[in-house]
């Protein structure tokens, strides 16, 4: 169905095209560029991320779980937004500009490549560590307890407890991040400087609207699909599919990395991450505050709707996502999972208009806006639900399968008793990012818009639009901290709350 | 027998309300939000007609055409308002529309001789800057300044195909030799305007490609008179918006009538401080206080749609090519 979703739409774009023109040196270009950044940007995303989630995951802190609650922030904003949150920061008129000017020196150059990786590796590090630091809850706190009982140093463990986690995840957060970067377009062409830093995307953006050269679009989102699955594809082959094992499901607790030096690197880590999430975010309140007060009813309402659209759309995304996973987990089908990564590419415009070519025949566009709205962000987040899902519906098929098989125990009561129990985590932190990803997606709402239903990214759009910057910027803040809320609230709900 | 008295209520009932007309008019994302002048243009249209105004948004200008294209001759809507003249070679040229039939005294710098399209607001491209900065009067002495400035990109915003429009109508072949120096001066480029001139308004650059009537805004909406737009030398490009019936209307009559209503007193009255743009026919009160304030191009610039259709593919190479190095 998901794939139905995602091919189907482009199929319909496609068949609608009159003779497309081909694929020129500019797209040559643009390919180039799309591939470079995204690599980059997922490279740098990841390794990172290695070095935060390890330093979160030995250490326990005031304000852990809402640092970790804040990882959630920065991909769910709309992108305008972060892209003015951090331009306040490294921008030419940023804080650190003003500061580096105060000395004598020149401001930060942010506009090149090395600006659109620093904004992809905001958006991505805070998932991308996320991702892992579910990597290291999945270890069994048993295996720790060992490890302090035969006296392992810091190298031992992770070599025999780190290492092969990180072989299992990291390739799925590579492909995530990396085809989250490959459908950038508003970042990258903004932080790139201009038309250098044109990605597919942007090329899609043109054939649709400035050519409309249907036939174009599609070949170009056909690439931007093909890519995406390439790396799907090679981060399942790579990704190490032995699990590290089911333990007794009792509470974690780390007697390693009790040095000087551990803990000061540690320290280090964490605090990286959390300036380098909390100063743009921060600049992002201190901006809205004021425009909090501005908002007029239409923009409450518009949060209302964007609340219900997140819930049906979380509720469609747990639907589709744990019969997935758990399918994926008892190996009937690799296939299954590189389609869920494939939603990540996925060019919105493509689907929202593919869709829209499909439903226009048969039903009123705007009367679907709603439900086509919450569905298209259930696949959107679908991918990064079966990253987070996937891996420990393996070890708790792998643990408990054959039990279950041996007590002739199937279906509904697996499901009850042993599945849903033991994925209770991981299913509160991928409904949070559901949610949180649906309320700050404009996707498809743009072309399906009825006047009277707006959501709230859609009016924080119509309010720049209106010169109303202060206005918007308020409600920008009432969208971080709505999908916040949600994203924290979901998560609250797993029970062992990324207690790696 | 009781539940068909019932059934023929309802029936009469649902008939009675099928019996007012709807008008259906498709126009960019920014006219139909709270903010813009939408909800005004809808109570006042419906106050005459006796029908129901459905003011639909779908994105800007171009995402516009791009959705008449794509539902064709089965459009639900009647007229379609927000193209500009950038765009109207290409609507014109998918046979989709019927004259417009309509006559006003317009207050455009220029004869309006359309047939199929009539305007209902204008305004000049112009440089948007603080008005206690010092800035250059033409395009060369900005490409000779250290000024900074953020313009939209033209394959993605209509005001980022404005400014390759105005640098071709103002230099023609030498437009390429004007970006060459312009590259450096262009801090970024950005998809559409709400972020280029967050950007502006965030201090990232000393300039940003908007409207004359933008600093009204802030005169008007904020008392806020720390913006100016900067005069050129050349003239000013102009953007003229416009609205055209569609001829698989199943309204008309009423169609005629919403574009008569569009260049009456009604609508152009609430245009300057909802649009921020000129009214096509300035009503009868004049402009809006501190519309006076605002510079006046010594030139006005327009290529005709026909003209601008021919030279977009070209002016798009020129620009890609400078600003590329």
């Amino acid at each position: 169905m998901v794939a139905a979703l995602i091919l189907g739409t482009l199929v319909a774009v496609a068949l609608r095209a009159e003779a497309g023109s081909g694929f020129g040196p500019s797209d040559w270009a643009a390919l180039r560029f799309t591939l470079m950044q995204a690599l980059l940007s997922a490279g740098l995303s990841v390794g990172l991320a290695i070095g935060v989630a390890r330093a979160l995951a030995r250490r326990r802190f005031r304000g852990r779980s809402l640092l970790i609650a804040l990882l959630g922030a920065p991909f769910i904003l709309p992108v305008i937004v972060a892209i003015l949150g951090l331009l306040a920061v490294f921008g030419r008129a940023g804080w650190i500009s003003q500061i580096l000017v105060f000395f004598g020196l020149e401001p930060l150059q942010i506009y090149g490549l090395h600006g659109v990786v620093l904004a992809h590796v905001f958006f991505n590090l805070p998932l991308a560590t996320r991702l892992i630091l579910q990597g290291w809850q999945e270890i069994p706190a048993e295996r720790f307890r060992l490890a302090a009982q035969l006296n392992a140093g810091p190298a031992a463990i992770w070599q025999l407890l780190e290492a092969p986690m990180l072989r299992r995840v990291v390739p799925g957060a590579l492909a995530v991040v990396f085809a989250i970067c490959l459908s950038s377009f508003a970042v990258a062409l903004t932080l790139g400087g201009g038309p250098r830093a044109t990605t597919i995307e942007l090329a899609i953006y043109q054939a649709f609207r400035f050519d409309f050269d249907l036939g174009r679009a599609a070949l170009l989102s056909a690439v931007q699909l093909g890519l995406t699955g390439v790396a799907g594809f090679a981060a399942l082959r790579v990704a190490d599919n032995e699990g590290v094992g089911v333990g007794l499901d009792r509470a974690l607790r780390r007697w390693d990395g009790e040095t000087m030096l551990a803990r000061c690197l540690d320290a280090g880590w964490i605090l990286f991450a959390t300036l380098f999430l909390i100063l743009p975010l921060s600049a992002m309140a201190v901006a809205g505050i004021s425009g909090m007060f501005l908002l007029q009813a239409s923009v409450w309402v518009a949060a209302l709707t964007s609340v219900l659209v997140a819930a049906v759309s979380t509720l469609l995304l747990l639907i589709l996502a744990l019969p997935m996973a758990a399918a994926v987990a008892t190996g009937r089908s690799t296939l299954i999972e590189v389609a869920g990564i494939l939603g990540l590419a996925a060019s919105p415009l493509v689907i929202g208009t593919g869709l829209f070519i499909v439903i226009y025949p048969f039903a009123d566009p705007f009367a679907l806006a709603l439900p086509v709205t919450a569905l298209v962000n259930a696949v959107m987040a679908l991918p990064f639900a079966l990253r987070i899902l996937v891996p420990r519906a393996r070890e708790v098929m792998a643990r408990y399968g054959r039990l279950a098989l041996s007590l002739n125990m199937a279906g509904g009561p697996f499901w009850w008793w042993v599945f849903l129990p033991r994925m209770r985590a991981q299913i509160g932190f991928a409904a949070g990012l559901a949610a949180a990803l649906s309320m700050g997606d404009l996707g498809v709402i743009t072309l399906f818009a009825d006047p009277e239903v707006a959501t709230l990214p859609l009016q924080v759009y119509r309010l720049m639009g209106a010169y109303r910057m202060e206005a918007a910027a308020g409600a920008a803040l009432l969208l971080l901290i709505l999908a916040m809320g949600a994203f924290w609230i979901l998560d609250r709900g797993g029970r062992w709350h990324a207690e790696a | 027998m009781k539940y068909s008295v019932f059934a023929a209520a309802v029936l009469s009932a649902s008939a009675a309300y099928a019996e007012k007309p709807e008008l259906t008019v498709y126009t960019y994302d920014s006219f139909v939000s709270d903010w813009g002048p939408g909800p005004a243009v809808e109570a006042a249209f419906e106050a005459q007609c006796g029908c129901d105004l459905k003011l639909v948004g779908a994105g800007d200008g171009a995402a516009l055409l791009a959705r008449i294209k794509l539902e064709g001759a089965r459009s639900d809507a009647d007229v379609v308002l927000g193209l500009d003249t950038n765009l109207t070679a290409a609507a014109a040229a998918t046979g989709l529309f019927a004259e417009h039939g309509v006559t006003a005294e317009y207050s455009l710098p220029l004869a309006w001789e359309d047939a199929t399209f009539a305007p209902y607001d204008w305004g000049y491209f112009a440089f948007v800057h603080n008005a206690d900065a010092t800035v250059p009067g033409d395009f060369k002495a900005l490409g000779a300044s250290d000024m900074k400035i953020v313009i939209q990109d033209p394959r993605s915003s209509t005001p980022g195909l404005g400014l390759l429009m105005w640098v071709k109508a103002a230099y023609g072949a030498e437009a390429p030799a004007i970006w060459a120096d312009l590259a450096d001066n262009v801090v970024t480029v950005t998809k559409g305007w709400s972020e280029a001139y967050g950007l502006f308004l965030e201090g990232e650059a000393d300039m940003v490609l908007s409207y004359t009537t933008s600093p009204a805004y802030h005169l008007i909406a904020e008392e806020d008179g720390s913006k100016a737009a900067a005069s050129f030398a050349e003239g000013h490009y102009m953007q003229v918006e416009v609205a055209g019936i569609l001829a698989g209307s199943d309204q008309p009559e009423l169609a005629q009538e919403f574009m008569g209503f569009m260049v009456s007193e009604a609508f152009q009255s609430i245009i300057p401080t909802t649009n921020w743009m000129y009214p096509a026919v300035t009503p009868a009160a004049g402009l809006p206080e501190g519309f006076e304030t605002l510079i006046t191009p010594a030139k006005s610039l327009l290529l005709s749609a026909d003209e601008a259709a021919e030279m977009r593919d070209g002016a798009l190479a020129e620009w890609l090519d400078a600003l590329s190095q």
